[in-house]
């Protein structure tokens, strides 16, 4: 028998299981069970298990068991910096890219109320950052002292002034405190990875203790990072390939789920036009973003806010009232699957919908200044108009009746010529929901995981580019 | 000076695309022992501002060359004082204004928005390294630390 894998999601509403062959690179099967994790994690485990059992007949013995989470609400993360445009962004982007999902992000001097706000909202960890290196160290000390006095009782990574950090150690009380490279040691330069470190270190050592994860730990190794950091993790590793295997080069993932629409790319993101002028932060090479307002489910009505009823409706060929109807359905229950065609044609005009306005938001934007000389184009954003892949993901996107026209929304269209949206990829679709699975394997074996992702991967056919 | 390094922001504000003397004054200050942060080209005001506030500058040097500076440059104190850098030193140099004006009143003229020296076309960078020392020093002379 050849080395077989287990890679666990801890999710929100599933416990989901993918049993892998190391050496065949396939699939031996999958399980589910429910998500137990606020009452006790091992009654969900144990479901899934039970339901893995049942497909392969026995289960094999695992050479690893590896595990993501995004139970029990996700990383939940609050971040604080200086400049909203400088410090306090590049500390959203650091929690972002370890997995976080962000609750609150607050900038400048915290005020008694912000106080107040971040008490109550109770994060996992806390990211502070402010102040280039040897810059500004005025405004995280007040902060650091402003939380060190408050009942704040999480971990807090900090990851500003280097000059400061000591003081703000001292002043952020006995909570612990992880200190580490700056977010931003050079006016505008972009310093992430030390701190994504730091979180999914903590995230390690005490979170999955604190969310009761490892109460199921008789049945896995390790839980690595949160379900997020492991499909970003996925997605790095199929774009930029590993000795011996090449990836596919830049791409762009898009995960409309049911209370956010995720997108992650993989690009330097330069100017694909000579002339144009990057403006604003660096941007990451390997990015995420999160969109609150675009969820299947819990979000529907705030995707239907952004474009209007009578987009939504128009696109799922239903009359604006009776659409209003079906979303008033699912408004009262959260995990309603269609029922009807009428149901399926309202989810794939939302999942259309969710799809087009994130990926919009990811990619970046071009603007023309005019100058005494004339015109000069900058850039705000990346520019992903060459990626060569864009993937699909999520139950929403691998349950469509259409796969290929919620993808579409992804490209680039010629009456918005100033977004930097993909203009002729590959379209794939993560049916067997790998990306994260891939991500854990990556770990360990990352040429197993990275194959079994690229056999697993299917490609859409796409019409001539639609002009 | 004091010990600690001083720290410059420079850039050509507005849609000002004139980036030579900028350059030659960047790395010249540099030269000089301050730590510079240079923003380069066709630079909104209020980008001098955040990245003074978030490196603790300790003086903003704005080049104006294309004639605009005046439209430009209004209301650049304030933006500062709104920032929480009240005292911070700003210089502005460059061709300020559009044709032959006479230096005293422009200088005036922008000393009045606010601005601690202008320089007219043509001064040397020797010169403007004199002033910030000077500058700097009588700042560090005050009885009160004005910075945190
Ligand atoms: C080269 C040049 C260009 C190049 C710029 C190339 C580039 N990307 O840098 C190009 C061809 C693109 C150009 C375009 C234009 N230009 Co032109 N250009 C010049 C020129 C010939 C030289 C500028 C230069 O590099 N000087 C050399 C450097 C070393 O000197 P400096 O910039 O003055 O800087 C020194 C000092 O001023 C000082 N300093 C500079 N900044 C600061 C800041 C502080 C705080 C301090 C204390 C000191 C200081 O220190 C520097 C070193 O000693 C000048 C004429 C001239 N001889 O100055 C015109 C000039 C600046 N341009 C002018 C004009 C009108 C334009 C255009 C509007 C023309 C047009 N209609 O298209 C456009 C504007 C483009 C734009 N949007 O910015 C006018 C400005 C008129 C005015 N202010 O009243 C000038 C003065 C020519 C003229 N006599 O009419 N230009």
């Amino acid at each position: 028998m050849s080395a077989c894998a287990l890679l666990i999601d801890f999710g929100s509403t599933y416990t989901k299981l993918r049993a892998i062959d190391l050496d065949a690179r396939r699939i031996l099967g999958s399980g589910q069970g429910p998500s137990t994790v606020t009452s006790d994690i091992m009654i969900g485990m144990k479901a899934a298990l039970a339901d893995l059992e049942k497909r392969l007949g026995t289960l094999p013995r695992f050479k690893y068991r590896l595990a993501s989470s995004s139970a029990a609400g996700g990383l939940r993360m609050v971040t604080v910096g200086l400049v909203r445009e400088l410090t306090a962004e590049a500390a959203r982007r650091a929690a972002l890219g370890a997995g976080a999902r962000l609750v609150g992000t607050f900038a400048y001097r915290l005020t008694k109320g912000d106080v107040e706000q971040i008490v109550a909202l109770a994060p996992d960890i806390l990211l502070l950052a402010g102040g280039t290196d040897g810059g500004n160290s005025a405004v995280i000390l007040h902060n650091a002292a402003a939380l060190g006095r408050s009942a704040l009782a999480c971990p807090v990574v900090l990851a500003g002034n280097r000059s400061a950090a000591d003081d703000a150690v001292a002043l952020l009380g006995t909570r612990e405190v992880i200190a580490c490279e700056n977010v931003m040691p050079e006016f505008n330069q972009l310093n992430i990875e030390a701190a994504r470190a730091a979180i999914r270190k903590v995230f390690i050592d005490r979170i999955v203790h604190a969310k009761g994860i490892d109460r199921a730990h008789a049945e896995f190794d390790e839980v690595l990072m949160p379900t997020p950091a492991a499909v970003l993790e996925g997605v790095k590793l199929l774009a930029d390939g590993c000795a011996g295997v090449s990836g596919l080069g830049p791409l762009l993932v898009v995960d409309p789920g049911g209370a956010t629409t995720d997108v992650h790319s993989v690009a330097s993101g330069e100017p694909s036009v000579a002339g144009v002028i990057p403006q604003g932060l660096p941007e990451p090479r390997v990015k995420r973003t999160v969109e609150g307002d675009l969820g299947m489910r819990h979000n529907a009505a705030t995707i239907v806010e952004a474009v209007g009823l009578e987009r939504i409706a128009a696109d799922a060929r239903l009359a604006p009232t009776r659409a209003l109807a079906l979303l008033d359905l699912i408004g009262r229950n959260m995990e309603r699957l269609p029922q009807s065609a009428e149901e399926a044609a309202l989810d794939q005009a939302l999942v259309r919908t969710s799809v087009k306005l994130a990926v919009a938001r990811h990619c970046g934007n071009l603007e023309t200044v005019f100058t005494a000389t004339g015109p000069v184009t900058v850039q705000h954003g990346k520019d992903l108009s060459n990626v060569g892949a864009v993937i699909g993901t999520g139950g929403a996107l691998v349950h469509s009746r259409d796969a290929r026209a919620v993808m579409e929304m992804a490209l680039a269209d010629a009456a918005e010529p100033l977004s930097l949206r993909p203009k002729q990829p590959k379209l794939l679709l993560d049916r067997e929901y790998l990306l994260y699975a891939c991500g854990l394997l990556g770990a360990v074996e990352p040429q197993a995981a990275l194959e079994l992702a690229l056999a697993h991967l299917e490609p859409i056919d796409t019409e001539v580019p639609h002009e | 000076m004091s010990t600690k390094q001083k720290v410059l922001v420079t850039g050509v504000i507005g849609s000002d695309t004139h980036i030579v003397g900028n350059r030659i004054l960047s790395m010249a200050l540099e030269a000089a022992g301050y730590k510079v942060i240079a923003l380069g080209a066709l630079t909104p005001a209020v980008d001098f501002v955040k990245a003074a506030v978030e490196t603790a500058a300790d003086a903003i040097m704005v080049s104006s060359l294309y004639g605009q500076g005046e439209l430009d440059c209004r209301g650049f104190r304030d933006l500062c004082v709104e920032a929480g850098l009240d005292d911070i030193l700003l210089y502005l140099g460059g061709n300020l204004v559009v044709g032959k004006q006479a230096w005293p009143e422009v200088e005036r003229r922008f000393l009045d928005m606010g601005f601690d020296r202008a320089a007219p076309p043509g001064t040397r960078i020797e010169t403007v390294i004199e002033w910030l020392g000077r500058d700097f020093a009588a700042r560090d002379r005050r009885p009160h630390p004005r910075k945190a």
